[in-house]
């Protein structure tokens, strides 16, 4: 028995010290995924945390301003203005599909730190959108 | 007509492997030699027709069958030929096919080794491992059959594979190396289970048991590793790793079958850990088959996964099922496997082992809750989230310092109960050499990340162990048997040989994390807008735009940028391009980069302006990159070292001995 209490503790404590890092980490480290009507209806909880946002660029909202690159995201039903001062990618245009991640400022412009233009070729806006976007051209699914 | 041949092999394979689980379990139960010989038969008809059934595919796709559904899938008359082979494995239904294919190859390996051993446990073993190829043909016969014939009319031309995965020549080598890691686990799996069932682990199983998993281990370092160097080289993002689900379901398996390796070293010496060590096996399996899961079922979102389809439900359900079966074996037979240990104190090589093994269960299990919280989190709650980079880092890098710590203190340490004065003995001189390494990585790297220097601290220990434990042996014999330095190092290198690898192995990894520590906390990046024929200076180097390059290839335009960089007394062109697919509407940047020991100068092109006048260029400088694929083939260098001895060092005592080197 007394030779075998150092070993139990030793597991106790590294399961312990890992248990305390994954769950003190795990919470303050979650980023929420919202839609543009998402984020509203989030309210005065959305202005803290760091959020991923999603939806599609909205026609003739791309513009500059200085080093930043301002645009809509819509999710057909609600929009919110992004404003990023990463240079946008190639793939970047209207209507394309893109997850900005950052968080709501208090002048409901959403600060982008991380812009990622959606790989996916075949994202399609929600069935009930207000939004005109032209079919994209659809590459064979595989 | 190659549709239908097809179709046949694999029913044929999916006939055999069903059948032969059947008799091998009878053969198991009964303990009949004949059934057993009939499972190895149909286990061998299973290895062929599946392997049929590949050339078959490949037939089709080099011959550009489009009749066939997966060639018009992926198939194209613009891609060269290579990408054409290869694309078995860019997309999900040849991808699986090239798993039944991997499977033919391991179960058949088994079932020719163990042709006439271990009547005991074989029997179990292959039923088992059948089991998983019955299971895999029936994907492949029906939900994702690539053989169905393509909807009428037949189409003239495909659309080729997917971009993404025709932009690097690594794509060619990444994806078999991670399949043959994930499949190969079938073996050590069948082997625990038969030990399980017949309740044997004697020291020669768990010798061949370990073998068997020090195989597809070695695959699925360098299918992780390839992963990253594929991410690094084709996605643009100046970066290898980001915690994705799908790398974090390759890394999952890595970390058991790494505990399973080491508890396996221990039951061999002292009989003790027998039930851990196959409960680890056993997890490994299971870990391979979730991963599979993670990567084609759609469920996560991720950079690799590029295949995704409906077999989702069918996969989670034989997930399901084995996990059942194997918590139902573990709780009725483990008692059977109870060694009878000694008690090692606590100081000694066994409990470094020990919390080595704890250290990566824990690193896998908070891995996992990772990976896993946003889907319970959906499934529970309906909010959709991700858990952060954070999270993950500050996990891995406390475990990982303490797991390179321990690889050091392990060999030092002596087995069993060791004196006080042996362990400080032991111990002294590492702990010298590690606050060596300690000086010279703040003098170097400053004192600004604390973390790095604690893996610089923790890797200088492992590594005056690991050379130490190599060169001891080669001084003692000079000094005590007067041989010459070449002869005593061949000769305790034959002797040795397995042990040599796996420090080789150990060394490594050291080159491993100490580059990832490195790179990640002093990796630097900017972007920035150049016009033609001006020049932005970042970090010391300064970058020209030049020209933009246009580049026809029959598959694809190629818009290359030419950028003169200048720096530390080099000076180097990188070109850097967007590549425009022929079936793909948006083009698909391919960054370039120059790379030396100290640092890779990374270029990914965001943008070519209108006319060509400017371009908008992500610049990453990211330190001793290199050095973790070169750890990579360290790491191969010694897994083949301890797969392959040149001479077999138990039974060797009794065949002759070989001619005498160079002097006594």
């Amino acid at each position: 028995m007394n030779k075998k209490l150092p070993a139990i503790l030793v597991v106790v404590a590294v399961v312990g010290v890992l248990g305390w890092l994954a769950m003190g980490s795990v919470g303050d480290n979650l980023v929420y995924y919202w839609t543009p009507t998402e984020l509203h209806a989030a309210g005065a909880k959305a202005g803290e945390a760091t959020v991923r946002l999603g939806g599609l660029v909205k026609p003739g909202s791309v513009t500059t301003e200085g080093n930043a690159t301002l645009f809509l995201v819509t999710d057909g039903k609600d929009e919110v203005k992004v404003r990023t001062q990463e240079i946008p990618p190639q793939m970047f245009r209207e209507c394309i599909g893109v997850v900005v991640e950052g968080t709501l400022g208090d002048d409901q412009v959403f600060e982008s730190k991380k812009l990622l233009v959606k790989h996916d070729e075949n994202y399609k806006a929600p069935t009930d959108s207000t939004v005109k976007c032209p079919d994209m051209p659809m590459p064979a699914k595989e | 007509m190659l549709g239908q041949a097809g179709q046949i092999f694999v029913l044929v394979a999916l006939a055999a492997a069903m059948a032969g689980a059947v008799t091998g379990f009878a053969a198991g139960s009964l303990r009949s030699h004949g059934l057993l010989r009939w499972t190895q038969t149909l286990s061998r008809w299973f290895a062929v027709s599946m392997t049929a059934a590949v050339a078959v595919m490949e037939t089709a796709l080099i011959r550009h069958d489009f009749s066939v559904k997966y060639v018009s899938e992926v198939g194209s008359l613009q891609t060269p030929l290579y990408i054409t082979i290869v694309s078995l494995w860019s997309s999900l239904s040849g991808s699986i096919l090239l798993w039944g294919l991997i499977l033919a190859i391991f179960v058949g390996a088994f079932t020719e080794w163990s042709r006439d051993r271990h009547p005991e446990n074989t029997p179990w073993s292959l039923a088992t491992m059948l089991v998983i190829c019955a299971f895999f043909s029936f994907l492949i016969a029906g939900p994702a059959n690539p053989f169905t014939p393509a909807p009428s009319p037949v189409p003239t031309d495909g659309p080729g594979p997917n971009p993404l995965l025709q932009n690097h020549v690594l794509m060619i080598v990444h994806p078999p190396m991670l399949y043959l890691g994930y499949v190969g686990m079938t073996v050590p799996f069948g082997m625990a289970v038969g030990a399980l069932i017949s309740g044997q682990l004697g020291p020669a199983w768990t010798q061949a048991l370990r073998r068997a998993l020090l195989i597809p281990w070695g695959f699925l370092s360098v299918g992780i590793v390839l992963g990253g160097w594929w991410a690094y080289a084709v996605l643009g993002w100046g970066g290898y790793w980001s915690w994705d689900p799908v790398e974090n379901a390759s890394f999952l398996p890595w970390l058991t079958a790494t505990a399973a390796l080491h508890s396996a070293m221990l039951p061999s010496r002292r009989d003790a850990l027998k039930g851990w060590t196959v409960t680890l096996v056993l997890v490994t399996f299971v870990l391979t088959l979730l991963g599979t899961f993670m990567t084609r079922s759609g469920v996560f979102n991720s950079v690799h996964s590029f295949t995704q389809s409906d077999i989702g439900p069918i996969f989670l359900a034989f997930l399901g099922a084995v996990l059942i079966a194997c918590v139902l074996l573990l709780a009725s037979r483990i008692d059977k496997l109870a060694g009878e240990g000694a008690n090692p104190t606590l100081i000694s090589r066994e409990s470094s082992f020990l919390v080595n093994n704890l250290l990566l269960v824990g690193l896998c299990f908070t891995v996992l809750l990772g990976t896993t919280f946003p889907l319970i989190m959906e499934a529970a709650k309906g909010v959709r989230l991700s858990v952060g980079e954070p999270y993950f880092n500050q996990v891995a890098m406390p475990t990982g310092v303490a797991l390179l710590f321990l690889m050091g203190v392990g060999p030092a340490l002596p087995w069993g109960e060791p004196s006080l004065q042996k362990v400080v003995q032991a111990l002294g001189p590492p702990v010298v050499a590690s606050l060596v390494a300690l000086g010279l990585g703040a003098a170097i790297l400053g004192t600004s990340s604390p973390w790095t220097l604690a893996t610089v601290w923790a890797a200088g220990f492992a590594t005056y162990v690991s050379v130490a434990a190599m060169v001891s042996p080669v001084l003692t014999r000079m000094r005590e048997k007067k041989e010459s330095v070449g002869g005593a190092f061949t000769q305790a290198f034959l002797r040795n040989q397995r042990r040599y690898g796996g420090y080789v192995v150990h060394l490594g990894i050291v080159i491993i994390v100490v580059a990832v520590a490195i790179s990640h906390a002093w990796r630097q990046d900017t972007e920035v807008t150049i016009p033609k024929g001006q020049t932005v200076s970042f970090a010391g180097y300064d970058f020209r735009f030049d020209m933009v390059e246009k580049v026809r290839e029959p598959h694809r335009t190629r818009q290359q940028v030419v950028v003169t960089v200048k720096g530390e007394g080099e000076e180097f062109v990188l070109r850097p391009a967007l590549n425009q697919y022929e079936m793909s509407m948006n083009p698909i940047g391919s960054p370039d980069v120059h790379s030396t020991a100290k640092r890779d100068v990374y270029l990914s092109l965001l943008k070519i302006g209108d006319t060509n006048e400017s371009i908008s260029l992500h610049i990453y400088l990211n330190p001793v990159i290199a050095w973790l694929w070169w750890g990579m083939f360290v790491v191969i260098f010694g897994t083949l070292l301890t797969l392959f001895t040149i001479r077999r060092a138990p039974e060797s005592a009794a065949a002759p001995a070989p001619a005498p080197q160079a002097a006594k």
